[in-house]
C-alpha cells in the first residue's frame, strides 16, 4: 500500500506516566524506544503497545541510534553517557556504558554500515565511536557551539554536524577532515534584548535520490523565552550547496524537532511549540506544505516506521501516537 | 541670610552637611578618593576592612531555582541536570554552577522563599525595596538606602551605582523619600556615566572658568533662597565634577588582562570586573543585572547559556573578595524577582514562581556556608522555615552592621528603614 499523507491519522496511542522527550523506531519496526522525563527508556511494541522499561540512565535520553541489523539500539542523555542495548531482549541490560562527553549528548547516528557511532554534544564536539568495541576513533575540533545533531551520508563516506548557531559541517569519516560547510544560520538567532542564543539546526536530513540536504528548525523567533517563533526547514543542493527551498509553515508557531524523508520523495516534519503538536508534509519544489496534520498534544520527537506508512510522535501530554498515512479502517 | 529650607527639617541639614563635607575634603585634598586612595596601601586596607559595601545580582526574569540553588534531580519537576557537592560538605546545587560550588563555603543559601507573588515588576519591587507595592507609597531601592545610611559623608562618589547589560545610563527614581541623591546611577552596558567625560572641544581652562561662574551665582542665590532641592541641583553639578576627575574609576579596561581572562570577556564578565572595582574605590552599593532568565520555553537551554555565563564571573568575584580581605565588609546577594515553576510545561519552558525559591547571600556578618529554610521533594512548596522579601532586606541590612528596625526622619515623619512588621532572619547572621 503507498503512502497518502492526506489521509494521515491518529491510529493507536500509548500512555504513559511521564512526559516524553525523543521517540525512534528499530529497523526492523518492532518497536518504538522513547526516553521520557522520568529518566528512563520505555520500549513498545508496535503491535501490542506492550511496554518495557529500560531504567539504566541516570538522566533524560534525548537521542537513539541503531545498527542497521536491529540487534544493538545505543542511547545517550544529559548523562553525557553512551549506552548499548540489545533492542530484541525481554528485558535489555545494558552491554556497555561508555562516558563519551563532558555535559549533554543531543545527537547520535550511525553509518550505514553499522560499524561507527557519531554523537554530539554540549562540549560542542562531534565524536566518531566504534560500535563494536565502544573505542574513540575520531574526535572533532570545538564547533562554535553545542552540536544539536549529526547525521551520516548513505553513502557512508561523510558525517556532518548541525550546531545552535546553525553551522553545518561535513567531515570525511575516515580521515576526520572537515569538507565543507552549509550556511544554514537563518536557523539561528541571537535576541540581543533578552541576551540569548536561540534556534539551531535541530535534524538533517538527505532525499532518497542524494539531491536535497534538508536542515530544520525555527525562524522568525522574534521572542525566544516566550516560544515566539516559526519552523522551518531549510532546504539545499547537496552537490552545489545552493538553497532550493525555504520550507515554512504558512504563518503556523513551533520548531521542527526532526525531518525525515519518506521513500517517495515528500519532506516529513515533526513540529511542536506554542502552536501546538503538527506533521509538515513538503515537497522539494514549494516552500509551504501540501499537507498539515493537527496532532492532540505538542510534538516532541518524530519517527518514520520503515513500511513507510507510519509515523511514531512523542507528547508532552504523556501519550506516544502512532499515526498512519493510510485511509482509517 | 538665614538659610530658610522650604521645609526646615532637620535631615535635609544632615544631608547639607554631609554635601558640604565632600566639597571640603574634595577642595582640601584636590578630590582623592577612589584610585587616588587606593594607591595608598593603608588607606586601601583601612576602606577593605571598615566601609561597609553591598553587592547586588540581580538575576533579570526570575532564575530558576531548580537550575541553580535547589536542585531536585530525578524527581517529575527536576530536568535534565544533576546535582553536584559543594565546599560544603552536604550542600549540593546544580550542575551548571561548577565553579562556584567551589565557592559555597563564603556563602549562604535560603532555600524557603515565599514572595506570593508572580509578576514581573512587582516582584522586583517587593525584592528590591522589602514591602509590597502599594497605590500612594514609594519605598527607597536598597541601593537607596545603604547609599544614604552606609556611604561616608566625604564620599566624592555616588554611593548607589546598578550596571545593567544595557541601556545608554541616566539617573533613575528609586530613592523615594530618601531623594534623588541617593537614586541609582546607571551604567548601561557597562559604560561610564553618561556626559561624564569633558567634550573636547572645551579647554580645562574653559571649563574651569565656566565652573567657577557657576558657583558665583549660585551662592549669590543660596544667600537669598535656598531648598533641599537646589541643594540637590548644586551637588548634582559638584559631584558631575568629581565624577570627570575620576573617570578611571569607571575604565574597567585599567583591570588586568588576566582578570579579564578569569572573569569571561562576555559583558557579564565585564560588568563583574568593573562592580569590584567600583567597591574597591570606595562605592558603597553596586548592582549587576544578568539577562534573561525569564525561561517560558527551552528553559534548560537558555540556564545552560545563562547560568553557565554567571557562574565563571560570578565565582571569580567571590574569590577576589575573600582573597582581598573584602568579603567581611562587603554583603552580597543573588536574587530575581521570583523563581520559576517546578513544573516543565509543554514548551520545555518553567513558568512564574514565588511560592518556593531561593535567594543567595555573603559576606558581611552573613553565616558563610549556612543553607536555611527547604522546599519539599520535589520543589512545590517550602517544608521549613518559610521567609519573605521583608524579611530578607532586615537581613541585608543588618548584615552590613545597619539596625534595621530603626527609621529615617523624612519632612517630620519617621520612615522605618525596612518593615516593622517583620524582622531579620537571625540564624543567617553571625
Amino acid at each position: 500500500m503507498a503512502a497518502d499523507p492526506k489521509q494521515t491519522h491518529v491510529a493507536t496511542q500509548w500512555k504513559h506516566e511521564s512526559r516524553f522527550i525523543c521517540c525512534r523506531f528499530d529497523p526492523q519496526g518492532r518497536y518504538v524506544f522513547a526516553g521520557a522525563e522520568d529518566y528512563a527508556i520505555h520500549r513498545f511494541e508496535v503491535d501490542t503497545g506492550t511496554k518495557v522499561t529500560l531504567p539504566e540512565h541516570d538522566c533524560w535520553v534525548r537521542a537513539f541510534a541503531f545498527t542497521p541489523d536491529g540487534e544493538t539500539m545505543i542511547s545517550a542523555g544529559s548523562d553525557g553517557q553512551l549506552v548499548w542495548w540489545p533492542v530484541a531482549e525481554a528485558q535489555p541490560k545494558p552491554q556497555r556504558t561508555v562516558a563519551a562527553h563532558d555535559g549533554w549528548i543531543r545527537a547520535l547516528a550511525v553509518s550505514p554500515d553499522g560499524k561507527i557511532l557519531a554523537s554530539g554534544g554540549n562540549d560542542n564536539r562531534l565524536k566518531l565511536w566504534n560500535i563494536a568495541d565502544g573505542t574513540l576513533i575520531h574526535e572533532s575540533p570545538p564547533h562554535d557551539s553545542n552540536v544539536y545533531s549529526t547525521f551520516f551520508h548513505p553513502g557512508g563516506e561523510f558525517v556532518l554536524s548541525g550546531t545552535l548557531l546553525g553551522a553545518v559541517k561535513q567531515w570525511e569519516v575516515g580521515t576526520g577532515k572537515l569538507v565543507r560547510e552549509f550556511d544554514a544560520k537563518t536557523l539561528h538567532t541571537y535576541n540581543g534584548g533578552q541576551a540569548v542564543d536561540y534556534g539551531g539546526i535541530r535534524s538533517m536530513a538527505l532525499s532518497p535520490d542524494g539531491q536535497y540536504f534538508a536542515c530544520g528548525g525555527l525562524h522568525k523567533a522574534s521572542n525566544p523565552l516566550g516560544a515566539v517563533n516559526e519552523p522551518l526547514v531549510e532546504l539545499f543542493e547537496w552537490e552545489s550547496q545552493k538553497k532550493k527551498v525555504s520550507h515554512i509553515s504558512d504563518g503556523k508557531k513551533g520548531i521542527i524537532w526532526r525531518v525525515v524523508y519518506h521513500p517517495d520523495a515528500f519532506l516529513i516534519g515533526g513540529c511542536g511549540g506554542s502552536g501546538g503538536g503538527l506533521l509538515f508534509f513538503w515537497k522539494p519544489d514549494q516552500d509551504k506544505p501540501f499537507h498539515t496534520v493537527k496532532l492532540p498534544d505538542t510534538v516532541r520527537d518524530m519517527d518514520l516506521h520503515p513500511d513507510g506508512l507510519r509515523i511514531a510522535t512523542a507528547h508532552y501530554d504523556r501519550h506516544i501516537r502512532i499515526s498512519s498515512m493510510t485511509p482509517k479502517a | 541670610m538665614r538659610c530658610d529650607y522650604a521645609c526646615g527639617t532637620a535631615d535635609h541639614g544632615i544631608a547639607r552637611r554631609q554635601f558640604l563635607g565632600g566639597l571640603a575634603a574634595g577642595s582640601a585634598a584636590g578630590i582623592v578618593g577612589g584610585l587616588g586612595t587606593l594607591t595608598q596601601p593603608a588607606a586601601a586596607k583601612e576602606l577593605a576592612t571598615s566601609q561597609k559595601r553591598v553587592l547586588l545580582f540581580f538575576m533579570s526574569g526570575g532564575l530558576s531555582q531548580l537550575e541553580s540553588w535547589d536542585p531536585k534531580p530525578k524527581t517529575d519537576t527536576g530536568g535534565p541536570f544533576r546535582a553536584i557537592p559543594t565546599s560544603v560538605p552536604g550542600t549540593h546545587i546544580s550542575e551548571l554552577l561548577p565553579l562556584t560550588a567551589q565557592q559555597m563555603h563564603h556563602l549562604a543559601i535560603v532555600r524557603s522563599v515565599n514572595t506570593k507573588e508572580n509578576e514581573h515588576s512587582k516582584g522586583r519591587f517587593m525584592m528590591e525595596c522589602g514591602r509590597r507595592q502599594m497605590a500612594g507609597a514609594k519605598y527607597p531601592h536598597i541601593g537607596a538606602v545603604a547609599a544614604k545610611a552606609l556611604a561616608p559623608e566625604n564620599a566624592t562618589l555616588p554611593g548607589h551605582i546598578h550596571i545593567t547589560p544595557g541601556g545608554s545610563g541616566g539617573r533613575s527614581d528609586n530613592a523615594a523619600y530618601l531623594g534623588p541623591k541617593y537614586a541609582s546611577i546607571i551604567l548601561g552596558n557597562g559604560k561610564p556615566p553618561q556626559n561624564s567625560a569633558r567634550a573636547a572641544e572645551l579647554t580645562v581652562d574653559a571649563d574651569s572658568r565656566r565652573n567657577a561662574f557657576r558657583r558665583q551665582l549660585n551662592n549669590r542665590f543660596t544667600a537669598r533662597r535656598k531648598t533641599a532641592e537646589t541643594d540637590v541641583y548644586t551637588y548634582n553639578y559638584e559631584q558631575a565634577q568629581q565624577l570627570m576627575r575620576q573617570g578611571e574609576v569607571f575604565d574597567v579596561s585599567k583591570e588586568p588582562a588576566a582578570d579579564h581572562e578569569r572573569y569571561g570577556k562576555h559583558a557579564f564578565g565585564k560588568h563583574c570586573l568593573l562592580a569590584r572595582r567600583l567597591l574597591e574605590n570606595g562605592i558603597t552599593f553596586v548592582q549587576v543585572s544578568h539577562s534573561n532568565y525569564d525561561t517560558h520555553n527551552e528553559n534548560f537551554n537558555f540556564h545552560l547559556e545563562q547560568v553557565g555565563e554567571f557562574d565563571r564571573s560570578f565565582s571569580a568575584i567571590v574569590n577576589d573578595l575573600a582573597v582581598r580581605g573584602m568579603l567581611e565588609s562587603t554583603l552580597i546577594v543573588v536574587m530575581s524577582e521570583f523563581g520559576r515553576t517546578p513544573r516543565i510545561n509543554s514548551r520545555y519552558g518553567r513558568d512564574h514562581w514565588g511560592k518556593a525559591w531561593s535567594v543567595v547571600l555573603g559576606g558581611g556578618r552573613i553565616h558563610p556556608g549556612a543553607v536555611y529554610g527547604a522546599t519539599n521533594k520535589n520543589g512545590t512548596a517550602v517544608s521549613d522555615k518559610e521567609v519573605d522579601h521583608g524579611e530578607l532586606f532586615h537581613t541585608y541590612l543588618q548584615a552590613v552592621g545597619l539596625d534595621s528596625t530603626q527609621s529615617f526622619h523624612v519632612g517630620g515623619r519617621e520612615m522605618p528603614m525596612a518593615d516593622p512588621a517583620v524582622s531579620a532572619i537571625d540564624e543567617l547572621l553571625v
